[in-house]
């Protein structure tokens, strides 16, 4: 004889731990010790900040963020986001052209490993070390501007553009060019060839393949990239901080500034604005760069 | 009166079958000849499967086609026009590919049309044709899904749709099925067939799966090492396979020692006759395909060569495989499964073979 057992029951007991109540789920234990450094490391900073830029000496205002609209500061986000804007688009066209020639060739060539590992490392490449590596170069007496003054040239007949905006896109590019390889070349991985043998037997040549085929595929891969190099390096600070040392050229040498300086420009509270409107510019950058990746995702799986 | 087109007509409205010519065509890669002087025909509007193992050059002979490389040596005509130095996009080829070949970022009848936005038709006729051939593979309730909202089955589907809807003088399919789960492979094989059959389409099928070659084509191509090594019709290559390669590659086929001697090889006491009667005399392994096998129950008493022991019965439906230990060798029976049952494993047995000719192989 068989004993009909309805499967809801089954369920329900199988599912029941031996010791009654509910049982933790140990996949959030792992997880643990990277929600305490995320909520202590990022989440409570920009509460603090948020709250700060309320905060005034007598208690809730709203003067700090009213206090935006200096010049000064005005100025210096718009010098951050235009560096932010071109060393991002340098790295991105750069960064792709190298991702893609890494991308065509054999995927277990030395060539690959080389450019993919030395990227690993430049792109986590910055602040005083890269700073200094710039200055020993072709800083003021760097080794390659004495050498070039030595044959009649000087880089800097101009003026000392290291140390002003046009440097740091310089400079930037150094880390946002590897970044971008890395970003990017999963995306170019996703790029089936059959697509491209597809696009030729159903009569298109390599415009069609890139006008309908790779180019759409690939966009969203690339401005999402593109986003997070903007991110990178418009919250950038320590490289900025050890190549030009005086003045607030951009904001996250302003937000320092207002902090530390000993002079009249010294507030806490309109520091903490400042910082604000920084995060809330990532935080846009962000939400669009995941939109956009979560979009390619699908595609290129 | 305006036609509404009913997608069989839209496919009997397409070029029907030109031949295809593959002349002494030759490749090499790095040193390796993936084809080595093949010659094949497709008469209009056939169906030629390439069968053979990885590596032996039938999906180089596709590409090869389909002028996604170049040929070595040798030609391609196609209807009669030689295309052997064209461009793939001027081959007027339809091509689907194992897998993963649609557009992600298009929706079917977008992947359907975009070989209609090549040719340069107008908007409104591309999608009309591409929902005509979407209706010719089943898949018009499809139309605006993407790949990833479609099973492997239909991702295929609308891959042959898209081949199709360019309305190519000959079609190519390269491992079409050989990404899907066995039942829905064996339901996409049979939608293939009918629609390359009224489409009327000369068609070049390319697997390595022998059952998939033999149920789908008109003629099977045997390939080894970059040559045709047999070419006919499925009941041919099975039943009379012209090399032991063939034999033991299409089917299965017991090896079983024997002496060759004036025309017929003699196999544990039963003399068979052989498919190339003039093999010299000596040694040899004669290839003798399961269902040539036949076992009774009188063993049980007796002795002999061809007495052993039941060790497994496989079922596959009507028909059960039975494999019997015979001491130094394992023999495979194939028999009707209301026979099978009689022998169940452990059971000692007597075999019989029937004595159709059959192949040697003198490499062992």
């Amino acid at each position: 004889m068989t004993l009909a057992v309805d499967p809801s029951i089954k369920l329900e007991t199988a599912r029941r731990p031996l010791g009654g109540g509910r049982r933790l789920n140990a996949d959030w234990l792992g997880a643990v010790p990277f929600l305490a450094y995320v909520g202590l490391f990022l989440l409570l900073p920009t509460a603090i900040v948020a709250i700060g830029a309320f905060v005034g000496p007598n208690g809730v205002t709203l003067a700090n963020l009213t206090a935006m609209n200096q010049a000064y500061i005005v100025r210096s986000f718009i010098n951050s986001v235009v560096l932010a804007a071109v060393s991002a688009l340098v790295g991105a066209v750069f960064g792709a052209m190298l991702a893609y020639a890494v991308a065509t060739g054999n995927p277990r060539s030395v060539l690959r490993r080389l450019v993919t590992s030395a990227c690993g490392v430049l792109a986590q490449f910055g602040g005083v070390t890269l700073a200094f590596a710039f200055l020993a170069t072709i800083g003021g007496a760097g080794l390659i501007r004495v050498w070039l003054l030595d044959r009649g040239i000087d880089i800097y007949a101009n003026g000392e553009w290291l140390y002003q905006l046009r440097g740091l896109v310089l400079v930037y590019a150094y880390f946002q060019i590897p970044l971008m390889v890395l970003v990017f070349l999963p995306a170019l991985d996703g790029i089936r060839p059959q697509w491209r043998e597809a696009t030729e037997t159903l009569g298109g040549g390599t415009w069609h393949y890139w006008r309908y085929v790779a180019g759409p595929l690939l966009l969203p891969a690339f401005t999402g990239a593109t986003l997070l190099l903007f991110a990178n390096a418009f919250s950038a600070y320590a490289t900025a901080a050890a190549l030009i040392n005086q003045g607030s050229i951009i904001a996250s040498l302003l937000i320092a500034n207002t902090l530390t300086s000993e002079v009249g420009l010294h507030n806490p509270g309109i520091a903490s604005a400042e910082a604000l409107v920084m995060v809330v510019i990532v935080a846009i950058v962000m939400v669009l760069y995941a939109q956009l990746q979560r979009r390619t995702a699908g595609w290129l799986r | 009166m305006a036609a509404t087109s009913s997608p069989s007509a839209t496919a009997r409205s397409t070029r029907g079958g030109v031949e295809v010519r593959l002349e002494d065509l030759r490749r090499r890669y790095a040193g390796v000849t993936a084809l080595d002087g093949l010659s094949l025909t497709l008469a209009p509007g056939e169906l030629v499967a390439l069968l053979g193992p990885s590596g032996c050059g039938k999906t180089t002979a596709l590409r090869l086609v389909a002028g996604l490389e170049e040929a070595d040596g040798g030609r391609v005509t196609i209807g009669g026009a030689d295309v052997t130095r064209r461009p793939a996009n001027k081959r007027d080829v339809g091509m689907v590919f194992q897998a993963y070949s649609l557009f992600p970022h298009m929706t079917a009848w977008e992947n359907v049309a975009f070989g209609l936005q090549m040719r340069k038709v107008r908007p409104a006729d591309r999608r009309r044709r591409a929902m005509e051939t979407l209706e010719l593979v089943g898949l018009q309730g499809f139309a605006n899904r993407y790949a990833h909202q479609l099973s492997g089955g239909q991702q295929q589907r609308v891959a042959l749709a898209r081949a199709l809807a360019i309305q190519p003088k000959v079609l190519l399919l390269d491992e079409p099925l050989s990404a899907l789960d066995a039942k829905v492979r064996a339901r996409l094989r049979d939608e293939i067939r009918r629609v390359q059959l009224e489409v009327g389409i000369t068609a070049l099928f390319v697997t390595h799966d022998q059952e998939e070659a033999l149920a789908i084509a008109d003629r099977v191509g045997v390939m080894r090492s970059g040559r045709l090594e047999q070419l006919g019709p499925p009941t041919t290559i099975y039943a009379r396979p012209a090399t032991p390669f063939v034999a033991e590659f299409v089917g299965l086929t017991n090896r079983l020692s024997g002496l060759v001697r004036d025309g017929s090889v003699e196999v544990r006491g039963t003399r068979l006759p052989l498919v190339q009667p003039d093999a010299p005399d000596g040694p040899a392994v004669a290839l003798v395909r399961p269902e040539a096998v036949t076992l009774s129950r009188d063993g049980e008493a007796a002795s002999g060569p061809l007495v052993g022991i039941v060790i497994a019965t496989a079922f596959l439906g009507a028909l059960s495989r039975v494999t019997v230990d015979l001491g130094d060798v394992t023999v495979l029976a194939q028999l009707p499964t209301s026979e099978a049952g009689a022998h169940a494993a452990g059971t000692r047995v007597r075999l019989a073979l029937r004595p159709d000719p059959v192949l040697i192989s003198r490499e062992d």
